[in-house]
């Protein structure tokens, strides 16, 4: 969700003011790493998505330290895996002070940190944010094969597959859905978010309204539309923002009330990674299990995603 | 007499711009629905998508920026006169930066959440103290330069302290918001907000313009007025706390918005005379079809992006203002 509250005009404020390690709008970025060809032994993530990645593949003592992002519930879904490690802010300093001899940074933030580092000689693998659930696979592939563990990655992405073709199999219902979170903001087309949604079988109207990427959803559109379906839900911070005001506002709750609202944790469809698939089951069987996945179908091993970090509902 | 019917022309003529500007504020909008629908949907009674866009997001909006823009126009204009200062403007003196930083407060540390009165009471009081704090800097005389110091010098302590506290506040979104507080939107405000405002505003105006007939007995000069039997005390309380309480009220539910009270009461002194007291009216006018004028054109240049008001009340008034220092230069002075 918060990804969903960036826009290009806001973004460089963004970047400056939380360390900018969140993935922003998709584009291709060039930048390998040098050697691919043998395992790193010291590696350091500074972008949320990378943290996660990298803490699902890399070996015992590969990975030196995650972003401080990888830790807030409110973002990230291995919250509790990252408290294990050592939490850095991307600045180029304290990265530099872990000799790292691999850094894994997302494509458009930190950008003065994975300059810095590259000048200093440092290895930066950066990486595209994903924009679909091909991306995703895509970029766990990569990142098995920087780590030297290509077998976990593509038995993870086989096992990824696996689930999601069991999610999908049943008829998609076409029923309406829109995407609104914090600020009034949706997914469009070309997004994670948008994806996941189209996949678990509903008919995204941000892609409808035209919005590609991501962008405002006005609250008057929303009420117009009149979805089938709201996926939504708070930024999952407790400290009160104005960006929350949406969901308070009476016209919301007067459309949320004639649609069924399903509370969907941004830090599920934030980065790729297999809880995008507890996402699609939360989607997919909204109906069936009050809003929460099915723990009985193939779904389980990822759904246990929610309850593993923080502040699940 | 005929500068009173050409008074009464031009205040006709005001309220006419209002009142179309007010209907245009309620039939613009991205759901794109016709003139008819959208004035059968504001009396209509059933739930339907219309009803609720017009009832529940559009008058808000419209009332919000009638209310909101006549405040501003109105406390320029009396601020101009009290201080006799071209340049005085609660958005110049420091009082919406500080009304913004109250607001914030309140907010931000979840006060508004346990008790809705606390976000206009805590805009008001830190918009009072910012006109005290002025006042008090710029001394007695009241002259020219000192005010405006004073009131950058507090418009940028209350910006400051204001970005700081969203920065420090733990929900990054919260950051984000450093733009809404100090360029003020419309967009999205509720029936709640209008009536949790609109009380405050109404008893500022009506402090305000009770100061009208003193202001009129200071053109003159300090010492005739009080040999007319205007009191300075009462005249700088009345002044005061009206600024505050509408100033305060209005920044707490829109953000800071500047320039209308800068630039309205200039254009229109030129139509009204010499005196304060017709200046009011007209200026609570000219604001209330700035801030419409300004929040139609928010929608109209970019729908889906939530432009703030300010941006436009910056871009059109800025220049205008320009042009008028160089029309009136020697006036001025």
């Amino acid at each position: 969700m918060l990804r969903s509250a960036l826009s290009a005009r806001n973004l460089l404020k963004l970047a400056s003011l939380c360390a900018g390690l969140l993935p922003v709008l998709p584009v291709s970025g060039p930048a390998f790493a040098n050697h691919e060809s043998f395992a790193p032994a010291r590696v350091v993530s500074i972008n949320l998505c990378t943290d996660q990645m990298a803490m699902l593949l890399a070996g015992d003592s590969q990975l030196v330290s995650v972003s401080n992002l990888a830790a807030d519930p409110a973002v990230s879904a291995m919250a509790d895996e990252a408290r294990r490690y050592t939490l850095n802010h991307g600045l180029a300093e304290e990265v530099f002070l872990m000799k790292p001899d691999l850094v894994l940074a997302g494509s458009y933030t930190t950008r003065e940190t994975v300059n810095l580092l590259k000048r200093l000689g440092i290895p930066v693998a950066e990486f595209d944010p994903e924009a679909s659930f091909e991306d995703v696979r895509e970029n766990i592939l990569r990142m098995g094969h920087l780590l030297g563990h290509e077998q976990a990655a593509g038995s993870l992405v086989a096992e990824m597959d696996e689930t999601l073709a069991a999610l999908t199999a049943a008829p998609a219902s076409h029923e309406t859905a829109a995407l609104y979170f914090a600020n009034g903001y949706t997914s469009g087309e070309g997004t994670l978010a948008g994806d996941l949604v189209a996949r678990a079988g509903l008919e995204n109207i941000g892609i409808s309204a035209g919005i590609d990427g991501l962008g405002r959803l006005p609250l008057e559109r929303l009420v117009m539309a009149a979805p089938d379906v709201i996926i939504g839900g708070g930024s999952g911070y407790d400290a009160p923002a104005l960006a929350e005001a949406s969901f308070a506002h009476p016209a919301f709750r007067a459309a949320a009330a004639k649609a069924e609202l399903v509370d969907l944790p941004s830090r599920l469809t934030i980065c790729g990674g297999p809880f995008n698939l507890a996402a699609v089951a939360r989607l997919k069987h909204r109906a069936a299990a009050g809003g929460l996945p099915d723990k009985g179908d193939t779904a389980s091993r990822f759904s246990d995603w929610e309850l593993r970090s923080g502040n699940a509902p | 007499m005929t500068e009173r019917r050409r008074y009464v022309f031009l205040l006709t003529g005001l309220s006419l711009l209002v009142a179309v500007l007010f209907m245009a504020s309620l039939t613009v909008g991205p759901a794109g629905f016709g003139f008819r629908a959208a004035l059968s949907g504001l009396f209509s009674h059933d739930a339907g998508a219309i009803a609720l866009i017009m009832q529940e997001i559009r008058l808000p909006r419209a009332l919000l920026g009638l209310t909101i823009g006549a405040t501003l126009g109105l406390s320029g204009a009396v601020l101009q006169g009290y201080l006799r200062n071209p340049l005085a403007e609660p958005g110049l003196l420091g009082v919406t930066a500080s009304a913004s930083l109250g607001a914030v407060i309140a907010i931000y540390t979840g006060l508004s959440a346990l008790f809705a009165l606390a976000l206009p009471v805590l805009a008001l009081v830190f918009s009072f103290l910012s006109v005290v704090l002025v006042r008090f800097l710029a001394g007695g005389g009241a002259r020219s330069l000192s005010i405006i110091l004073a009131g950058v010098a507090v418009t940028s302590f209350a910006g400051a302290v204001t970005a700081l506290a969203l920065n420090l506040s733990p929900n990054p979104f919260a950051a984000m918001e450093i733009m809404f507080w100090m360029l003020g939107s419309l967009a999205d405000r509720s029936m709640l907000q209008f009536w949790l405002a609109a009380p405050f505003m109404a008893f500022g105006w009506t402090l305000l313009f009770a100061s009208a007939r003193a202001l009129d007995a200071m053109t003159i000069g300090h010492d005739a007025a009080q040999s007319l039997g205007i009191s300075p005390k009462t005249t700088e309380r009345l002044v005061i706390w009206g600024v505050a309480t509408s100033v305060g009220a209005a920044t707490a539910v829109s953000g800071a918005i500047g320039f209308v009270g800068l630039v309205v009461p200039h254009l229109l002194r030129p139509l009204v005379g010499a005196l304060p007291s017709r200046l009011l009216p007209a200026s609570a006018l000219g604001g209330a079809a700035v801030l419409l004028a300004a929040d139609v054109a928010v929608r109209l240049v970019a729908p889906e992006r939530d432009l703030k008001i300010g941006v436009v009340t910056a871009l059109i008034g800025a220049p205008f203002f320009l042009w008028l220092i160089f029309k009136t230069r020697r006036e001025l002075i």
